[in-house]
């Protein structure tokens, strides 16, 4: 998940400093992915040294304000432009789990699928009823718990068909 | 907790007999209470819709037993199950939910002329019904005019109309696009947060999250449940 690209783009809205970013990231992502303090300020600290951003001088109170360079602001708009790249997906520990529980004498797969699938829905209640009890109107988190209900009903169905799969070919049929 | 509006005690349903014989529910218990919206997942076969056809009336269990508001199923002549239908039970399907020759007020005053309600009051009922869902407007239109979501909203107020207060929902949102989908399942949530008991048969995990539990059943049996967490 981009933090960097998500801070740069706030910052294409105006100077701002490290807190700010931090809260205006988690309110406008319904505060689904909360960022620690520190992890604003290193990718601010990379950014800056990537020429995305500059220092802005300092506000009344004293924070140290941050801008987008226009190296900054071409790259959020290249980042809107382009695809968001998913062909090297990471590790998938349940994926993993699956298909070595299949050759496994002692592990029934279908227990591993249903205790997978009990939890998955289990998130999709709590996400369901996170983004039914948002305020009428808060679109933009409601698309971030929208996501997530998505990505979960997109893991129950394959564990549906995985469940399938595993009944045919224990009665016989290869595919 | 009050008297479970839907009660099934290690209910039971075999098609056929010896070696032919088809266990579709093999002893399920499960309770719904007022206010609780159940979803029931699992392969095709698993008894979904079985269960659901028990717990309407719609058919009978083999063995065990199905009480709706406290009344055993198994009690009642048909006579008696023809009533309960009329009365406690209101279904909600994939599809041809409406009369086509009736319009939105007259299908869901239906129920009610059936059980004797004589048609004014009926009519004024419905209307009241409509008009709580925020249908009021659909009220006087053909179910060809309406949307498959509008058309699914008439079906659940039919559904409740009158002093019914199980709904059993089959595939409800079956051919609507996502969104609107959402809408009905919405409506759905809604009245049964203002003390409906409700049961979902559904293959998509998106709708059953808006479930307060979850049973998933395989061949005829429950073989465990999700509960969302109760937030403060």
């Amino acid at each position: 998940m981009s933090v960097k690209h998500g801070l740069l783009a706030l910052l294409v809205e105006g100077p701002r400093y490290g807190y700010e970013l931090k809260s205006g990231f988690e309110a406008r992502t319904g505060d689904t992915w909360p960022l620690n303090v520190g992890q604003v300020y290193t990718t601010l600290a990379r950014l800056e040294r990537d020429g995305l951003v500059a220092k802005d001088g300092e506000d009344a109170e004293g924070h140290v304000l941050y801008r987008a360079t226009p190296t900054g602001l071409r790259e959020v708009q290249d980042w809107w432009d382009e695809a968001v790249e998913r062909e090297a997906p990471a590790r998938d520990e349940l994926a993993i789990k699956l298909a070595l529980a299949v050759g496994m004498h002692d592990v029934d797969p279908r227990d591993v699928v249903q205790r997978q699938r009990t939890a998955t829905v289990r998130a999709l209640q709590r996400h369901t009823r996170r983004r039914n009890a948002l305020p009428a109107g808060d679109t933009a988190a409601a698309l971030v718990l929208d996501a997530l209900v998505f990505a979960a009903e997109a893991e129950v169905r394959w564990l549906d068909h995985c469940e399938a799969r595993l009944v045919r070919s224990r009665n016989g049929a290869s595919r | 907790m009050s008297t479970p509006v839907l009660e099934l005690r290690a209910a039971a349903r075999v098609h056929g007999t010896g070696a032919t014989a088809v266990h579709a529910l093999r002893g399920v218990d499960l309770q719904v209470a007022p206010g609780e919206l159940v979803a029931i997942m699992g392969p095709s076969g698993s008894g979904k819709s079985t269960l659901l056809t028990l717990a309407g009336g719609l058919d009978t269990a083999t063995s065990g037993e199905v009480l709706v508001e406290g009344v055993p199923l198994s009690g009642l002549d048909r006579a008696g199950l023809a009533q309960l239908r009329r009365r406690s039970v209101g279904y909600v399907f994939q599809e041809l939910n409406l009369l086509p020759a009736l319009t939105a007020a007259e299908n869901v005053a239906l129920p009610l002329e059936l059980d004797g309600v004589r048609a004014r009051d009926a009519r004024a009922r419905a209307l009241r019904a409509l008009d709580e869902l925020d249908l009021a407007a659909l009220a006087g239109r053909f179910p060809d005019d309406l949307s498959g979501g509008e058309q699914q909203r008439v079906a659940i107020a039919r559904a409740l109309v009158g002093e019914r207060r199980l709904v059993l929902a089959d595939e409800p949102t079956g051919a609507l696009d996502s969104v609107t989908g959402e809408s009905v399942l919405a409506l759905l949530r809604s009245r049964v947060d203002a003390g409906a008991a409700a049961v979902l048969v559904t293959h998509e995990a998106r709708l059953a999250g808006w479930a307060d539990r979850v049973v998933f059943l395989r061949d005829g049996q429950v073989v465990d449940e999700a509960r969302a967490e109760v937030t403060v």
